[in-house]
């Protein structure tokens, strides 16, 4: 899987967010094959608490990609994309600018606002977006190579919450790098957005927050895998009517 | 002067954003800095001249999803 012309090992990107503990997290990174990390940026306190992370997430192996979560504005957007970029040495940036605060929708204007400068700064933008079709063309027409639609609100573990919309919006950008980012739950979820042909998946929540996040990683990690086989195997098309599997021809006559 | 750090008021003696951090002890740190809300490069930390209530960013890698 390419994404800006990088290779990626595997289709799950994993965020860093919310485990019990910094052991946890890294067990679960190894758990899950995970071949990016999502990171952010928060103020540092004098006793340097980002330190001893920067350190954790360097050992990970996995490649970087800094988001500018709790962003509001474009510009807030903009300059948050900076900092991260001379902090993690890279120019990927996972693009958040929230439009609404109990349903973390993004505010798509701001987003491909934002997203048209970043790109212009030479940024590799993966911007957080929903499935609407028109704004995804703006995206792409502001430089971006990829696109992240959510599947349902972020850390809400609802799946995907419009599947019909997410498999036109596959439809219709068929070249294009799509990612399922936020709201996937269980790992049937992340397997549902593989075989309906999405590029990788990428969540945070379902499994830091698992009772055994370590066990949940690796079952996302599997899920993943076995929803890009399917999908590369072309699934058979759903009908509302039977049809027997077993051959009629040579059945016994027997009443 | 008086100037504003993360959020809080502290009094420093610098007067370029190098030597400001450098005195709030975030030297050789791996951090990021905005004055006033605009991004400020690490190169130019040392040319950067502050004023009175300027408003300090210094932001460090953290847990993110």
């Amino acid at each position: 899987m390419q994404f800006y012309g990088e290779t990626l090992s595997t289709r799950l990107m994993l965020g860093t967010a919310q485990y019990p503990s910094p052991a946890v997290l890294q067990a679960a990174f190894e758990a899950s094959r995970a071949s990016v990390a999502t990171v952010s940026l928060r103020r540092e306190s004098t006793g340097g608490d980002g330190q001893a992370f920067w350190a954790l997430i360097q050992s990970l192996g996995t490649r970087l990609l800094p988001n500018t979560a709790g962003c509001h504005t474009a510009k807030e957007a903009v300059t948050t994309a900076n900092m991260a970029r001379e902090v993690f040495g890279t120019d990927w940036i996972k693009l958040e600018v929230i439009g609404h605060n109990d349903t973390l929708q993004p505010d798509v204007f701001a987003l491909v606002e934002a997203a048209a400068e970043l790109s212009s700064q030479g940024f590799k933008v993966f911007p957080y977006c929903t499935e609407d079709l028109i704004v995804a063309e703006k995206l792409l027409a502001a430089g971006c190579e990829v696109l992240m639609p959510w599947g349902a609100p972020i850390g809400s573990g609802l799946g995907l919450n419009n599947v019909h919309g997410l498999t036109r919006l596959r439809h219709e950008f068929a070249g294009i790098p799509l990612v399922i980012d936020a709201g996937l739950g269980v790992p049937s979820h992340a397997a549902q957005a593989m075989e309906l042909g999405f590029d990788a998946v990428l969540l945070n929540t379902a499994v830091a927050r698992a009772g055994d996040p370590v066990a949940m990683a690796g079952a996302f990690g599997a899920a993943v895998e076995a929803g890009r086989i399917a999908f590369d195997a072309t699934p058979i098309e759903a009908s509302d009517v039977g049809s027997a599997s077993t051959p009629v021809v040579g059945k016994a006559f027997l009443t | 002067m008086k100037i504003e750090i993360n959020g809080s008021r502290v009094e420093v003696v610098a007067t370029t954003l190098e030597a400001a951090l450098a005195e709030q002890g975030f030297t050789d740190k791996a951090v990021a800095t905005a004055v006033n809300g605009e991004f400020v490069p690490r190169a130019a930390r040392a040319t950067l001249t502050l004023r009175d209530g300027d408003r300090v960013e210094v932001l460090a890698p953290m847990q993110g999803g």
